[in-house]
């Protein structure tokens, strides 16, 4: 079990981490008290250029110096400094939870047409690898996870989350079930651009690892929903696929529903299945992937887990209860469940 | 030295209480053990080979049969069968020849590995009533995706799919030519597969007239000898599969002896009556990885581009990287055959001593196909000594596609596996041109004996699946997360890189 | 109004919501109207007695379940499992419901207004004169009555849209009927299921849910009256048995 939220404001008005932490705490039932997060976009107006690098350190020696070096080395360190917090009576430090603003050299990396990002990505799964007693947890742009092993309230009330604003929220209550609740367990996953909240358990995990890492991805923090965002990035980024298909590779419709479809649908669904067979998500989950474009939920194909979604104004709301969404905004103008598999998609406005 | 002085490796015995003259046990062996004598039934128990015919036949139950009656002074060294493999080449000075697979009494890895199953966490599903997905398909895939936005918003397709094989089951039956057996035992396989949307290999015989009405569910196959090989036959397969080697003779090739070369296998191998049919250990087109490349690609050309080709190797040491060696070219699936896998005839020494186990093979070839990049641009197929649902379940999660059984469908055909194929005897009709002995298969009633060992197994790997919580059987393969190492030491743990149990 | 207890829910915790429930029933309290309900869960778990319950809000998961007796009207959306192994006594969807409504119910009646999540009336089963009901005003996701083992599941469609469950109604039902407005095609059906028009028989068991729902509602019944029916009942009480052999 766990508790996901996510809003996205589609006319990217900043909303402050405040709201969306008492809805998470409306569902501390889903929790356990071991990991909580939340991840907002549009969250460093002054360094919307760099990539905000979000680490834990165990300390400030040797990591914080290996760190340094290899930033260095590839790129310009911008700014730096330890994210700000407020001790918590029920939230116990064991991590520095570090920033970095970061800008890496194109140069470095010929041959590659998304050269910045391909450091990024290359920097994340090297540090996390090899370097012990640091790990990144977020490195998009303009955006920033904030997560630690403790309820809710106390994760927000540490990282001061009210004192941030963004125009895309998401937020993640934990009940860890396979790997220890640990600060890199916690939800959101993040990935350059990508981030990821997850209820349930990905059964086929094993069957997308091998297949992420096989394109150079690696898996480190011990559960099921880092993959995710690794496949994200991969189909998505590195592939190409709409935010739709990139669902549908996921969770696609059974063989019987895709033999019976018309033609060029029938192809492109067999396609999908075919090609990206080991990308395909089994066993019971709700997920909310965002990008600093929007956000997309859905549920695995026979809709094991709860998901809802809603509608007030520009907003769109993505939750695994009706309560904890109207805990936000108690004036909704439309709320759905949305279909098995199906993916709920909000766009800014561009 | 004369043949009576080793002991005879069976004691044959019939209860005179019971028995009732009928004299089937008589007509029903072909190798002469028993011989009506006045009133009772005179046993020869030295011709015996422990083929159950006459058990299964007698309508008394009055037969038993004693293995290893009188065994020699037990010695951890010298084995009865080492002491008559030295007894037989003092007489002969030949090479020793042994059917059916590796009889070393060496670990079985699928012994050692053992399966998951949700609790709590997630919910098994229930197969019986969810849906549960095992449709697979054997062939490349495409690495990704090309696609174009149409000026309406709709999507177009541009990547051009490769022809796959559809399985309704990731079990198929491997290749067993006409000539190692018989037509009514290929007849019977190849309705079954047909009626349970599989395939079946032809081996290395040609396709007899009487299967072409199942050539759809057929992968023809294309061996060192090409027999039965013209462009009528290659257009015929539904693939077509070249065999470099198989795993209970890798490295050697193949002989069927001129008494079996009837006038019906002489015509569907295309070759003269009564002369042996010799296939050679080397494809002599190909001495090396890019001569593969060329007969794919002329297989392919001949037929168009429109057939998956497979390529057939025995699991030997390097395995993986010869497997990704063929990755590249252009081949469409990889079979590998482990080293359990059966023969009617190989050389002792090469079929318990030569290639390495299935399992350790499929993870070999999976994981360096993956460090590589195209484990998508080629199926796995593995196949050698695969007994039940749960190693099929296993071959797949440690990364295979589909699995060919050989053995365990002759099995459901009555073989009780007692390793005499090469007499040309077999009483069940099946490894056998002998017309009075084939007549006892009847294909009318075997090849639902081999549909239903199909369905049966798919039913089984459908509940271990809904047990895991997976209802795809893509999500199943290569997830080793799914299994546990029981007893595995740590460097075959690594290689099939699973956990041990408890971690 | 006499004998009525008001209770306001807002960030109320459930087991204090429900012992004064409790408390307000074992003193005799006939009516109970909770106000401002966001998210508690198991409201009036495992209540008896013959006590009538409004909730205004969003309530939790598991609504009533192991409820024996009660009634309860909710005035808005339910979550997870409303009417969750209940016994008896009835509860009233203003609104609608998510995954697992009503499973495992063993009587009494569930009445949604509007629509269902997945698996609405899995394993509903019947015993003696324990005979659960289940009426979806709007539309069911797949897996409708899914093992169900007995009661009566009725889908009038009636919403905006009629949107069938895509696939395994009635999979492994081995007791029991679901009755379904309109025809449903027979890919929907789960394995052991088999369908048919119903009866004019038939039809006049529903008569008496079809007059309830459009009472409680407001709606017309005459159109859902008039219209046909398709009956999903199991094809056989074993519809597994060939599945297995003995060792």
């Amino acid at each position: 079990m766990c508790g996901i939220i996510s809003v996205v404001d589609r006319s990217r008005s900043g909303m402050d981490g405040s709201s969306i932490k008492n809805a998470l705490s409306l569902m501390d039932e889903r929790g356990s008290g071991e990991g909580a997060g939340y991840a907002a976009y549009g969250v460093y107006p002054d360094f919307a250029d760099y990539y905000a690098i979000h680490l834990f350190f165990n300390n400030l020696v040797e990591p914080k110096g290996a760190v340094d070096e290899i930033l260095r080395a590839w790129g310009k360190i911008e700014h730096e400094e330890e994210i700000p917090t407020v001790e918590q009576p029920d939230l116990r430090r064991t991590r520095i939870p570090w920033r970095y603003f970061f800008k890496p050299d194109p140069t470095l990396m010929p041959g590659s047409d998304t050269p910045e990002e391909d450091i990024i990505m290359m920097l994340v799964m090297k540090i996390n690898t090899s370097i012990q007693g640091a790990l990144v947890f977020s490195s998009g742009k303009n955006i920033g996870v904030f997560k630690a092993s403790g309820w809710p309230e106390a994760v927000a009330d540490f990282y001061q989350i009210d004192q941030y604003e963004g125009y895309i929220w998401l937020a993640h209550n934990r009940y860890p079930t396979n790997t220890p609740g640990w600060w890199g367990g916690a939800h959101p996953f993040n990935l350059l651009d990508w981030s990821v909240i997850h209820n349930g358990e990905i059964t086929s995990y094993g069957t997308n690892r091998r297949y992420i890492e096989s394109f150079g991805y690696r898996c480190t923090m011990f559960t099921d929903t880092e993959v995710v965002a690794y496949l994200c990035d991969l189909l998505s980024r590195r592939h190409g696929l709409p935010r739709e298909l990139m669902v549908r590779a996921f969770a696609p419709p059974f063989w019987d529903e895709i033999d019976r479809m018309k033609k060029p649908e029938m192809e492109l669904n067999h396609a999908i299945r075919q090609t990206y067979g080991s990308a395909l998500m089994n066993g019971p989950f709700a997920i909310v992937v965002a990008t600093a474009d929007g956000i997309v939920g859905f549920t695995d194909r026979i809709k094991l887990r709860p998901l809802i979604a809603a509608e007030a104004g520009d907003r769109l709301y993505i939750a695994s209860e009706e309560a904890a969404i109207r805990r936000m905004e108690s004036s909704l103008d439309h709320v759905w469940m949305p279909q098995a598999g199906e993916p709920v998609i909000g766009r800014v406005q561009s | 030295m004369n043949p009576g002085s080793v002991p005879a490796k069976f004691k044959v015995r019939i209860d005179a209480d019971q028995c009732m003259l009928c004299e089937r046990c008589v007509e029903n062996c072909p190798y002469g053990t028993y011989r009506r004598e006045g009133e009772h039934i005179s046993v020869d128990s030295r011709r015996c080979v422990a083929c159950h015919r006459c058990v299964a036949m007698c309508p008394r139950d009055s037969i038993t049969i004693e293995e290893k009656p009188v065994d020699y002074r037990s010695h951890p060294l010298w084995t009865r069968e080492s002491r008559e493999a030295i007894y037989n080449q003092a007489r002969t000075g030949r090479i020793v020849l042994a059917g059916m697979g590796n009889a070393s009494d060496l670990p079985i890895i699928f012994d050692r590995l053992l399966l998951d199953a949700c609790q709590v966490t997630n919910p098994s599903i229930d197969p019986l009533r969810e849906p549960m997905e095992l449709r697979t398909y054997i062939g490349k895939k495409p690495r990704k995706l090309d696609l174009r936005k149409k000026r309406n918003g709709d999507i177009e397709l541009k990547t051009r799919l490769h022809p796959n094989l559809r399985l309704n089951t990731p079990i198929m039956i491997g290749h067993m030519s006409y000539g190692a057996i018989s037509l009514n035992a290929q007849l019977s396989m190849a309705r079954a597969v047909a009626s349970e949307g599989t395939f079946m290999g032809t081996g290395e015989g040609g396709l007899h007239p009487a299967l072409r009405e199942f050539q759809d569910n057929m992968i023809v196959q294309v061996a060192s000898g090409r027999f039965g090989v013209d462009i009528d036959y290659l257009e015929r397969g539904a693939a077509i599969e070249i065999k470099i080697g198989q795993g209970a003779k890798p490295g050697i090739g193949g002989h069927l002896p001129g008494e079996k070369i009837d006038p019906d296998i002489s015509q569907t191998r295309m070759i003269p009556e009564r002369s042996d049919a010799i296939s050679p250990a080397p494809h002599h087109d190909i001495y090396s990885i890019e001569d593969l490349k060329q007969l794919v690609h002329s297989l392919k050309e001949a037929t168009e581009w429109k057939k998956p080709v497979f390529v057939k190797i025995a699991a030997v040491h390097n395995v993986a990287a010869i497997a990704s060696g063929i990755a590249r070219s252009s081949a469409d699936a990889v079979v590998i055959d482990g080293f359990r896998g059966g023969t009617g005839a190989a050389p002792r020494v090469f079929r318990d001593h030569v290639g390495i186990p299935i399992e350790a093979a499929i993870a070999a070839v999976d994981q360096k196909l993956r460090s590589q990049g195209i484990r998508n641009e080629v199926s796995i197929i593995a196949s050698g000594g695969i007994r039940d649902a749960a190693e099929v379940t296993k071959a797949i999660a440690l990364g295979a596609d589909a699995i060919y059984i050989g053995t365990a469908a002759l099995i459901a055909m009555g073989c009780r596996v007692c390793g005499t194929c090469y007499r040309g005897l077999c009483p069940w009709g099946i490894a056998t041109q002998n017309s009075s002995l084939t007549r006892r298969l009847n294909p009318d009633v075997e090849w639902q004996h081999v549909a239903n060992l199909i369905r049966g197994w798919t039913l089984e790997i459908s509940e271990l699946m809904g047990a895991a919580g997976i209802n795809s059987i893509e999500s199943l393969r290569g997830n080793r997360d799914r299994l546990r190492g029981y007893l595995l030491d740590e460097a075959m743990m690594n290689i099939l890189d699973v956990q041990p149990v408890g971690a | 109004m006499e004998n009525e207890l008001v209770i306001n829910a807002e960030g109320m915790h459930y087991t204090p919501l429900n012992k004064a429930i409790r408390s307000a029933v074992a003193k005799g309290t006939e009516k109970i109207r909770i106000e401002h309900v966001l998210g508690q869960r198991f409201i009036a778990d495992g209540l008896k007695g013959r006590v009538k319950i409004t909730v205004h809000g969003t309530p939790g998961g598991d609504l009533g379940m192991f409820m024996s007796g009660p009634s309860i009207e909710v005035f808005g959306n339910c979550d997870h499992a409303p009417g969750n192994t209940m016994d008896g006594g009835e509860i009233i969807i203003h609104g609608s419901a998510g995954d697992a409504t009503a499973h495992s119910m063993r009587g009494g009646l569930v009445m949604v207004r509007d629509d269902i999540g997945y698996r609405g009336g899995i394993h509903m089963k019947e015993y003696g004169d324990h005979r659960p009901v289940l009426i979806i005003g709007g539309n069911a996701c797949a897996f409708l009555g899914e093992y169900m083992a007995g009661g009566l599941v009725l889908v009038l469609g009636s919403g905006e849209k009629r949107v069938l469950p895509n696939r395994g109604i009635g999979s492994g039902i081995h007791g029991g009927l679901i009755i379904i407005r309109g025809d449903v095609p027979d890919q929907t059906l789960g394995v052991g299921a088999k369908k048919s028009r119903a009866t004019e028989e038939e039809k006049r068991l529903i008569d008496p849910y079809i007059r309830r729902y459009a009472a409680v509602y407001g709606r017309d019944p005459k159109p859902l009256l008039d219209d046909e029916y398709t009956i999903i009942t199991p094809s056989s009480g074993r519809p597994f048995a060939n599945k297995y052999t003995w060792e």
